[in-house]
């Protein structure tokens, strides 16, 4: 069986592990990170979203053989010292969920579109969103929050 | 689902690549996953083993070459787009890679990937007909090249042979005076076209000239639409250029599923083609 070395929400982990095994089912069934969601099984829905060395990824849609030596960020990492980040925040004042169940893809995918665009616009923060499918048609909380979170992110970068 | 089993190897050079897909009959190359990762969840394939190539820098990067850009068959359809080479060389290769899927697809799925896939709904197998490009392929006994028109075979079907790996593909560059565009009808964000047209043309004295039309999803195979081609030489935005692009499904065999019918997709051909034709040739 393959060894694998990864590191999730700052933690390196060395996992021996099938060539079949999902990065998600890594995440959740052997390391706990049970706030990634297992959604569809065609990557098209979202939820899985991580980052994987910085870029989002569908983390469904990559065995945890090919995640060897990289970098993973989960929902999970995004907050420091118990405190929500921006972005997580911005969903819960804008309620920008119902079940819930989509937004950890949502917020993942929503800060990897800040990494070029700041100050999305709303067309392009539903461009940003086109790969992350929510079934409460909570579409319209979702860009407010999006929106929200860049604002605060831009604040926390110029007074740091 | 979970996938069936399967070795997994990762060689760390082209020549040991070569070994492995020489081992076995079933063995599949594996470089972003995201064609093959959702038909190995739905155990559409079972391949014994799995090359992942994904690391390879013989396989990598876009580079700029005097008469064609060299796209990399690991180039990320991310990377296609926002490559300078490529939104200089080749515009029509950067507009539609930025249609693929999602950003997250896009930030893992690979432009060799997708093109070696050979999904006739696929967006960039138009495109690359579109242009013709060469594809070059490697293997154990040594290199060659082959141009799109021979390129895709049949439904998910290309010229590679067993043992061959895709290394990346010669887009040519068109000179001035080219117009571009990539036009698609789907029915969610991400989803596959139910048709795709990519369109290239070349227009002077408010005539177009040449043009070049690449069909997603209109047989077995991307096509070239070359009877509307040859209609639109010498035609002048307006009722002419319609007239030429209802040649767009001649020749076609589009396939019948949940999402459209062949007579459907026919009328979505010429629609999209004229949408496409006017774009690229700048019409207001």
């Amino acid at each position: 069986m393959p060894r694998i070395t990864v590191t999730v929400d700052g933690i390196t982990y060395q996992e021996d592990v099938e060539p079949r095994l999902l990065l998600v089912h890594l995440l959740r069934e052997r390391l706990g990170r049970t706030g990634t969601p297992v959604g569809c099984d065609t990557s098209n829905c979202g939820a899985c979203t991580v980052m994987l060395d910085g870029k989002s990824a569908k983390s469904c849609s990559v065995l945890a053989v090919q995640a060897d030596g990289c970098d993973v960020v989960t929902i999970e990492g995004l907050g420091a010292n118990g405190s929500m980040h921006p972005m997580q925040r911005a969903f819960h004042e804008e309620h920008a969920l119902q079940c819930g169940y989509c937004t950890p893809g949502m917020v993942m995918a929503a800060i990897d579109l800040l990494r070029d665009t700041p100050e999305p616009s709303e067309e392009a923060i539903r461009e940003g969103l086109e790969g992350n499918l929510c079934r409460c048609t909570g579409y319209c909380n979702i860009v407010r929050a999006v929106k929200r979170g860049a604002q605060e992110m831009g604040q926390a970068v110029r007074t740091s | 689902m979970i996938p069936a089993q399967f070795d997994y190897v990762r060689p760390d050079s082209l020549a040991h690549a070569f070994r492995e897909l020489a081992s076995d009959e079933d063995v599949k190359v594996l470089a972003g996953g995201q064609s093959l990762l959702p038909l190995l969840r739905l155990r559409l394939a079972y391949p014994s083993k799995l090359v992942d190539v994904a690391r390879l820098p013989e396989l990598a990067g876009v580079h700029d070459r005097d008469d064609h850009v060299f796209i990399g068959a690991l180039a990320t359809h991310d990377e296609v787009m926002r490559s300078a080479a490529v939104r200089q060389g080749c515009p029509l290769v950067a507009l539609a890679a930025a249609t693929v899927a999602d950003p997250a697809v896009r930030h893992r799925g690979t432009f060799g990937g997708s093109l070696a896939h050979a999904d006739p709904a696929g967006d960039l197998p138009a495109v690359v007909l579109a242009l013709d490009g060469v594809f070059v392929a490697r293997s154990a006994e040594g290199e060659r090249e082959i141009p799109a028109a021979r390129f895709f075979v049949d439904y998910l079907e290309s010229a590679l042979r067993p043992g061959e790996i895709l290394t990346g593909v010669k887009i040519p560059k068109l000179g001035d005076g080219w117009g571009f565009h990539y036009e698609k009808f789907h029915r969610t964000a991400q989803a596959w076209p139910i048709v795709g047209v990519a369109v290239a043309v070349r227009r002077s004295n408010g005539a177009i000239q040449e043009a070049r039309i690449g069909l997603a999803n209109m047989a077995p195979t991307p096509l070239r639409a070359r009877a509307a081609e040859t209609a639109l030489q010498g035609t002048e935005l307006g009722d002419q250029v319609r007239q030429a692009c209802g040649e767009a499904a001649t020749g076609t065999a589009p396939p019948a599923d949940l999402h459209a019918q062949p007579d459907y997709r026919r009328h979505l051909a010429r629609v999209l083609t004229h949408r496409a034709v006017r774009t690229a040739a700048g019409a207001p």
